[in-house]
């Protein structure tokens, strides 16, 4: 247990302020931050509540929508403008967490929530390159069989938990941050992090940096898109496999496509070869498996996660079948 | 008099659960607390060379710093047979340097909050010496042992082997079951406080008097100077029956540092610390008839165990008693390693040796090629084949009857794969179930005011039960009082002695003290009526006496009676009471069980391997039911965790580091609400004269037996796999 103080950001700026002193955190929901907070894996020194902000509108603008960074998960899911334009983002907000947890939790809080890899959490005993960068990794040679199979390191397997971000990488979503010398823009494909021999740094938010919207544009497969996450319990439980996908069809033909998987990349994994797999091909379960295929090309398995090689394509054949009208 | 199946009343302490007016263990905020945090050891096996605490001891708020290096050496109280409950008696904490398991206490850090405490305790540095640890229990098979536990670890009878090897018809499998958490709501805690050589425990137990005795023998104290209490437990399921080590640790802190000590574990703690059903291994191997006839079982088989606990899985126990064969050897054994004490968890024995005796069942059901029903019914053992005895009563075929009809199981195709509901798979399958019915001696006291209203106490527990409102029930029926006008007290070793709530024995055993007390206070009042010139009652019959609705009247001539309340006061009498301390008889003639049917419907994607049981129909014969919707509540509570065993539930475990890995409640999965869906419970009726002189069997743990190989059963009829080692999960479908 670490002491910490508390402020109450008023303002924007005031925010970036405060958040951009040695070991600031922000929070919002806090969902996610107080709890490792408590297990002593997150030790602020200083907390910044920014939920006095605003920024908690979704609505309309040119091209899209925008969604605000402290918009919480349930509030998202059930918006008209995200059902009818964006289905997969409301579906992976109502497949995440708990009803509890999505009243409280934010958009912003969750693109920056943390692996569920139990190493991670574990800091008595176990080493984790995330958490103590050069100590090692247990999960290589321990339980691995929540781990990732893309976009590992020799460094790290863990995957990167949200729902929301495997549709917003889908998706093309930008992601708006507020720092000291304004604001700027980042895909949400660039915002996550691939582990490389650092894998303590996930995201391309700086210190002091505030997320504070997401912008998602208008699309054809975009409103005609779907999020299926396979796991082992009904409800409240992470992703073994997950897939975002996105079709506009037309006159038999598959014109533009959007794939990622969740539960099985240490980031939100966006295939792009997955999607050139399918452009211009008839939706048919062929081209399903190829495109299924052409995405965990190059998957790594450890030793309790192979099944999620197979899991994940089998997951994604699947979603692009019921998306498409057809059945398996 | 009393109905075999009772009222369906609301629980009595529902309301203070839901208000948050109950006040728990760890809410007994004594003045002047201090609050104990464990340091916990980071390495299975070794000792620990070096403890720094000066940081700790400096930091803020801090009073004290307890290890084996300034700890009082505590006695070996003796085992869990020695009516002692320390639950890793062989190593009583702070005792020396050695370290059994990662998560052992080897310091507390005491201070004026628990946030201080907390900080503290996360400064206290430890240096091991780490020694080999063993791990693994499938690289040490060979070093499996016979250790005495509640059942004897072997059993034979005929010649299994010779049987099995010239069985027309054979399966021989292996079924495993892995580290399982009790998961209950409340993690464990306890305040103590002592007043000179006087101690005052408030804790989270199904066993205060056993913990009572312990405390005084650990602490050298008279019992009766050690008074524990525990009014509300927020589950339990087997994991507080023991004194486990943060008990022993918080009462020795409250004596060094005088001061009440309050010790709530986190729930990280409490994965290391408080017991788990451990890992076993079972061999089952059946052979019969080409008809059907069982002629050989052997079931055997290794479970984890550790050299500071006397714990063994007494997972044969249900074989030697379930099915009529002349040919069995059933043989269970531990292995010793450095891993945490394992405990009793719902239904021990029975639970995890009925997934593999049903699951082998089944696939003998599928080698003969006869309907599973049929198959039990052919071996049906109409006395208990493991010593002889006749049963008190048996309703199993009622169960498989009334559990077959309602479900619809004629319906069911027995091909694999043969039945779908569009894309998934279906499957049905079914288990028995079976739990002994144990009782204890337990001591009651009624007491009748002169308003009508009676107090019945016995330091019994309540840990969702709903024992509070059937004995209540139990005392209003007996003495013939308005249920409202009762009020049962428990939870207090200050109340008449009550044995361990555990083994489904606590409605055998209170309620028949229950039973006999109010029975008695009956009678007093009766021949106290029948005595008096002043009574309507006088000179009358006391066996033509009835009570009803506060009243006391005549049978033969209903116009003559008078109220409790009338004849107490008439006598001046503020109250009459009636103890009684009941046992049961030595010898019993009879074996007693109660049984019953277990069937369900699973739905599996055949692509993603994702399993859902669609529902689930149980048929139970548990004697006479004393509160239809407490009871309901109890096989639910234990469908649920058996749908949680079979899908969901396991403790994973690092080799390497020799520690429980998904150690909180988001990654140790339990069933949510979604899991569960259809949950029909059959309450078969069952009047036995012979159990007990209430009649009931006691519930509690058989709703947990047969859930889980009914699920698997069905896997296998919905998929054609099958699995053998549990939980069923999406990998080993694809």
């Amino acid at each position: 247990m670490h002491a910490f103080d508390y402020v109450r950001a008023k303002d924007l700026s005031g925010a970036i302020t405060s958040g951009s002193r040695p070991a600031a955190k922000f929070v919002a929901g806090g969902t996610n931050l107080i709890d490792l907070m408590k297990s002593e894996v997150e030790r602020p020194a200083h907390l910044v509540d920014i939920n006095g902000l605003g920024l908690a509108a979704v609505e309309r603008v040119p091209g899209g929508i925008r969604i605000g960074a402290l918009a919480r998960m349930n509030d998202v899911a059930l918006h008209p403008l995200v059902q009818q334009g964006f289905p997969a983002i409301s579906q992976a907000l109502l497949a995440s967490a708990s009803p509890q947890l999505r009243n409280m939790a934010s958009i912003g809080g969750n693109l920056m929530q943390r692996t569920r890899c139990t190493y991670f959490r574990e800091l008595t005993f176990a080493p984790c390159n995330k958490r103590d960068p050069g100590s090692g990794c247990a999960a290589m040679e321990g339980e691995n069989r929540t781990h990732a199979v893309l976009g590992t390191s020799s460094s790290c397997i863990a995957t990167h938990p949200s729902d929301l971000a495997v549709v917003l990488a889908a998706l093309d979503a930008v992601i708006t941050l507020h720092g000291r010398d304004g604001e700027r823009k980042v895909m949400a494909t660039d915002f996550h992090l691939l582990p490389g021999s650092t894998p303590h740094v996930e995201h391309a938010l700086r210190h002091g940096e505030v997320i504070t919207a997401v912008f998602v544009p208008d699309a054809a497969h975009a409103s005609h898109s779907s999020y299926l996450k396979v796991r082992d319990r009904s409800e409240f439980e992470f992703a073994l496999a997950s897939a975002a996908v996105g079709l506009e069809l037309s006159g038999g033909t598959i014109r533009s496509a959007r794939v990622a998987l969740g539960g099985v990349g240490t980031k939100p994994w966006r295939s792009r070869e997955a999607e050139r797999a399918l452009i211009g091909k008839s939706p048919a379960t062929a081209t399903f498996r190829d495109a299924a295929e052409a995405a965990l090309t190059g998957a790594i398995p450890h030793e309790q996660n192979r099944f999620k090689i197979e899991l994940a394509k089998r997951t994604l054949v699947r979603s692009l079948t019921d998306l498409a009208g057809g059945a398996a | 008099m009393i109905p075999i199946i009772g009222e369906p009343h609301d629980r009595v302490d529902g309301r203070q659960k839901v208000t948050g007016e109950a006040r728990y263990a760890a809410e007994n905020n004594l003045p002047n607390l201090a609050y104990a945090v464990l340091v916990t050891s980071t390495i299975p096996a070794g000792s620990i060379a070096a403890i720094d605490a000066a940081a700790a001891k400096s930091a803020p708020g801090v009073i004290s710093v307890i290890s084996h290096l300034n700890a009082p050496k505590l006695p070996d109280t003796g085992g869990q047979q020695q009516e002692s409950n320390a639950a890793e008696h062989h190593h009583m904490p702070f005792s020396d340097d050695s370290v059994h398991y990662v998560g052992q206490a080897v310091a507390a850090v005491v201070a004026d909050t628990f946030e201080h405490a907390t900080h503290a305790a996360g400064l206290v540095r430890v240096n091991y010496r780490p020694t080999p640890a063993r791990i693994v229990m499938e690289e040490h098979r060979s070093d499996a042992k016979e250790r005495q536990g509640n059942a004897p670890a072997t059993f034979s009878k005929g010649d299994a082997e010779g049987a099995l090897a010239s069985a027309p018809v054979k399966v021989d499998q292996v079924y495993r079951i892995p580290y399982e958490h009790h998961n209950q709501m409340e993690p464990h805690a306890l305040v103590a406080a002592w007043d000179g050589d006087r101690l005052t425990v408030h804790d989270s137990a199904q066993n205060i008097f056993t913990t009572r005795q312990t405390l005084a023998k650990a602490f050298g104290v008279p019992t009766e100077s050690v008074r524990v209490m525990s009014p509300f437990v927020g589950g339990a399921f087997g994991s507080k029956g023991s004194a486990w080590p943060h008990v022993f640790i918080a009462v020795m802190a409250a004596r060094m540092v005088r001061r009440p000590v309050k010790i709530a574990l986190t729930r990280r703690q409490a994965y290391f610390s408080n017991g788990h059903r451990p890992l076993t291994e079972q061999r089952v191997a059946l052979g019969a008839t080409a008809d059907g006839k069982l002629v050989a079982m052997i079931h055997e088989g290794i479970g984890q165990t550790n050299t500071v606990c006397d714990y063994v899985e007494g997972f044969t126990s249900p074989t030697r008693s379930m099915y009529a064969t002349p040919n069995v050897r059933v043989a269970h054994r531990v292995v010793e390693l450095d891993l945490p004490s394992p405990t009793y968890m719902r239904a021990p024995g029975e639970n995890p040796g009925m997934y593999a005796l049903e699951s082998a069942m089944d696939e003998m059901a599928y080698a003969l090629k006869i309907d599973p029903i049929q198959l039990r019914v052919l071996n049906h053992a109409d006395d208990d084949p493991a010593n002889g005895k006749p049963w008190s009563s048996k309703s199993i075929k009622e169960c498989y009857a009334q559990g077959a009809e309602r479900f619809g199981w004629p319906r069911r195709t027995s091909e694999p794969r043969s039945m779908r509901d569009g894309r998934q798979l279906i499957g049905l399958g079914m288990a028995s179930a079976t739990y002994p019915s144990h009782r204890a001696p337990a001591s009651a006291r009624a007491v009748m005011h002169r308003d009508g209203n009676v107090d019945v106490s016995s330091g019994t527990h309540e840990m969702g039960m709903g024992t509070a409102t059937v004995m209540a029930q139990l005392a209003a029926e007996t003495l013939g009082v308005p249920f409202e006008r009762v009020t049962f007290r428990y939870g207090d070793t200050t109340l008449p002695r009550a044995p361990i709530s555990a083994g489904s024995l606590t409605v055998a055993s209170v309620g028949s003290a229950v039973f006999a007390a109010s029975s008695q206070l009956k009678r007093k009042v009766i021949d106290l009526a029948t005595a008096d010139a002043s009574s309507p009652l006088n000179g009358t019959d006391p066996n033509d006496i009835d009570a009803a609705d506060g009243k006391l009247t005549l049978k033969s001539d209903p116009s003559r009676g008078e109220a409790y309340a009338a004849i107490l006061r008439r006598h001046y009498l503020d109250t009459m009471d009636a103890a009684a301390d009941e046992k049961p008889e030595p010898n019993d003639p009879y074996s007693a069980r109660a049984f019953g049917a277990v069937f369900a419907e699973v739905g599996v994607d055949p692509d993603l391997g994702i399993v859902r049981v669609r529902r689930i129909v149980a048929a139970f014969a548990g004697g006479r039911i004393l509160n239809a919707k407490t009871a309901r509540s109890q096989y639910h509570g234990g469908i649920i965790q058996g749908i949680g065993m079979a899908l969901l539930e396991q403790t994973h475990l690092d080799r390497n580091l020799g520690a429980f890995t998904n150690v909180n409640l988001a990654e140790n999965l339990v069933p949510v609400n979604a899991d569960v869906r259809s949950i029909d419970v059959i309450l078969v009726p069952e009047d036995d004269p012979h159990v007990n002189p209430i009649g009931a069997k006691g519930i509690g743990e058989i709703g947990i037996v047969g859930v889980a190989p009914a699920i698997a059963n069905a896997v296998y009829h919905a998929t054609g796999k099958r699995v053998r080692d549990l939980p069923i999960t999406i990998e080993k479908l694809l």
